[in-house]
């Protein structure tokens, strides 16, 4: 059963770039693409942004056009699903009874949706904003609505209360904690983004926690609060995060801890196996060494080609400086570097300009830099962070201080 | 439709016609030109669209942005007085018949 050939099971951004690296690299074995929804490979981040706004079509959201897979011999296996691995006969079992074989086996399962455990969760205006279909439902109701309920305010959430609003519907955003995005930005930014929202007319309810949506003939109509409030709504958001799909790797026996376990070389304990983006728990050198997962397109994309260059014989450690950002309505957030556990947070510029960066310290060390309507300070931050380059937080503040100039400074 | 013409670093050119207000960069990916990544997908936030154009065309194309001339900065092949992000190239009618030149490599 064993091939020689390369099977990636899923068909997202990691997926799609392993298979796109390796013909690039020049190998010349057999890829195959398993994807399990009935599309071409497309791209995510205008889902939330472009796409739901109908500034661009399907056709400007694929990666590549169909010809690219024949050209490139690249096997894509659309709405399929991999429902085992045999690890010793080194091969899949497909939905529907197939085997494929393999020389290496890549895991890019992605993440699906958190879903909340409430009553009213399957009534008909209870939407998500992941996938291609998931997406195109909720433009068709987000036409229709009036009011909309959004449930967790990271960035899917925010990204699509600014579209609700720009179209004129009432928006409310309910969030568990205190304030927005808590888990990946500094409290200034936050703070920042939240008047803005609020300024455009989004509603915020913090420490809010939604017990119950209510509807009437299967239709949704209101969402309950604990404490008893009652929020109307004919559209309800949920966005309170993803869960990573490792199941497959799990039912294999393969280490699986909030995400499929790999080492620096992004393999499993399997050496015929490896697992990318949004499914892989990393060691990161961006945070200590310590196991990473990370959901965005800038990992998907640079796991892939760390893979596909061990596949072609060129092996090295993964080592790239992650990179994130949102678009709400007409504010851009960049982050460079991962900021988790910072103690110290420096704002470079004035929030009230609407234009400012936040530099994220722990204990005195640089980790991150978040930059709101400042493309040039992240240009900046991805170099200096990706070369280990400190910056104190007193030159962080002074505006005269030249980032360009220490982004670009020789070490030592 | 105007023209546009895409060469790689081998000299092979591919010459497309692109609506009016599709990017240089949504052409190319969507006819399958090698050698335009476009990881963002045109949210001028990677710099994997990088091109170089024709020096005598630079004049008839819409000027550098911020957020571009911030992202030409971190560009994989060098960067030159002709570099352009292809996805902050949307197509006119005045750009018929422009020339870009794919580099090295993006990544």
């Amino acid at each position: 059963m064993a091939s020689d050939g390369v099977v990636i099971v899923g068909a997202s951004h990691a997926g799609f770039q392993v298979a796109a690296s390796l013909r690039q690299a020049g190998f010349d074995g057999r890829v195959v693409l398993i994807g399990d929804e009935p599309v071409l490979p497309y791209q995510r981040p205008p889902l939330s942004k472009d796409y739901l706004d109908g500034k661009i079509g399907v056709d400007l959201l694929l990666m590549r056009p169909e010809a690219f897979y024949r050209d490139h011999r690249i096997d894509y296996l659309p709405g399929v699903r991999a429902t085992g691995i045999d690890r010793a006969g080194k091969s899949v079992q497909l939905a529907g009874g197939k085997r494929l074989g393999y020389g290496h086996l890549v895991l890019a399962t992605g993440a699906r949706n958190r879903v909340p455990p409430l009553p009213g969760i399957e009534l008909d205006g209870v939407c998500y904003l992941r996938t291609l279909a998931e997406t195109e439902a909720l433009r068709q109701r987000l036409a229709a609505a009036e009011h909309v309920v959004v449930i967790g305010a990271g960035f899917i959430g925010l990204e699509f209360a600014a579209v609700a609003r720009a179209h004129g519907k009432h928006v409310c955003i309910l969030e568990l904690t205190d304030r927005v995005m808590g888990r990946v930005v500094a409290v200034p930014t936050s703070l920042f983004f939240a008047e803005a929202h609020a300024r455009a007319g989004v509603a915020f309810r913090f420490g809010a926690q939604a017990v119950r949506i209510a509807g009437n003939n299967g239709r949704v109509e209101h969402v309950e609060l604990a404490g008893g409030d009652k929020l109307r709504a004919d559209l309800v958001l949920i966005s309170i995060g993803v869960v990573p799909n490792g199941e497959l790797a799990a039912a294999a026996g393969l280490a699986v801890a909030n995400g499929i376990v790999v080492d620096e070389m992004l393999s499993t304990a399997d050496p015929a196996i490896s697992a990318i983006g949004d499914c892989a728990a990393f060691p990161c050198r961006h945070a200590d060494g310590n196991p990473t997962r990370l959901e965005a397109v800038q990992n998907a994309a640079d796991h892939a080609r760390c893979v596909a260059d061990r596949l072609v014989g060129k092996p090295h450690p993964y080592t790239a400086l992650p990179w994130f950002w949102s678009e709400q309505g007409p504010l851009r957030l960049q982050i460079a570097g991962l900021t988790t556990g910072q103690d110290q947070s420096v704002l470079r510029g004035d929030p009230a300009s609407g234009a400012f960066s936040v530099f994220c310290y722990r204990g005195g060390e640089l980790l991150g830099i978040e930059s709101v309507n400042r493309p040039a300070d992240h240009a900046q931050a991805r170099r200096l962070l990706a070369a280990g380059r400190q910056v104190t937080p007193d030159q962080a503040a002074d505006d005269s201080f030249d980032l360009r100039a220490a982004a670009a400074a020789r070490v030592g | 439709m105007p023209r546009v013409t895409y060469i790689d670093t081998a000299g092979k050119e591919t010459t497309l016609d692109i609506d009016v207000g599709t990017s240089v960069m949504q052409a190319a990916v969507f006819n399958g030109v090698d050698g335009i990544v476009a990881e963002c997908g045109g949210s001028c936030m990677c710099a994997t669209c990088h091109v170089y154009v024709r020096d005598d065309q630079l004049a008839k194309l819409p000027p550098v942005g911020e957020d571009e001339e911030a992202m030409l900065e971190g560009t994989a092949s060098e960067r030159r007085p002709n570099s352009r992000l292809s996805c902050q190239l949307v197509v006119s009618a005045e750009m018929e018949g422009l020339v870009v030149y794919l580099p090295e490599t993006q990544t």
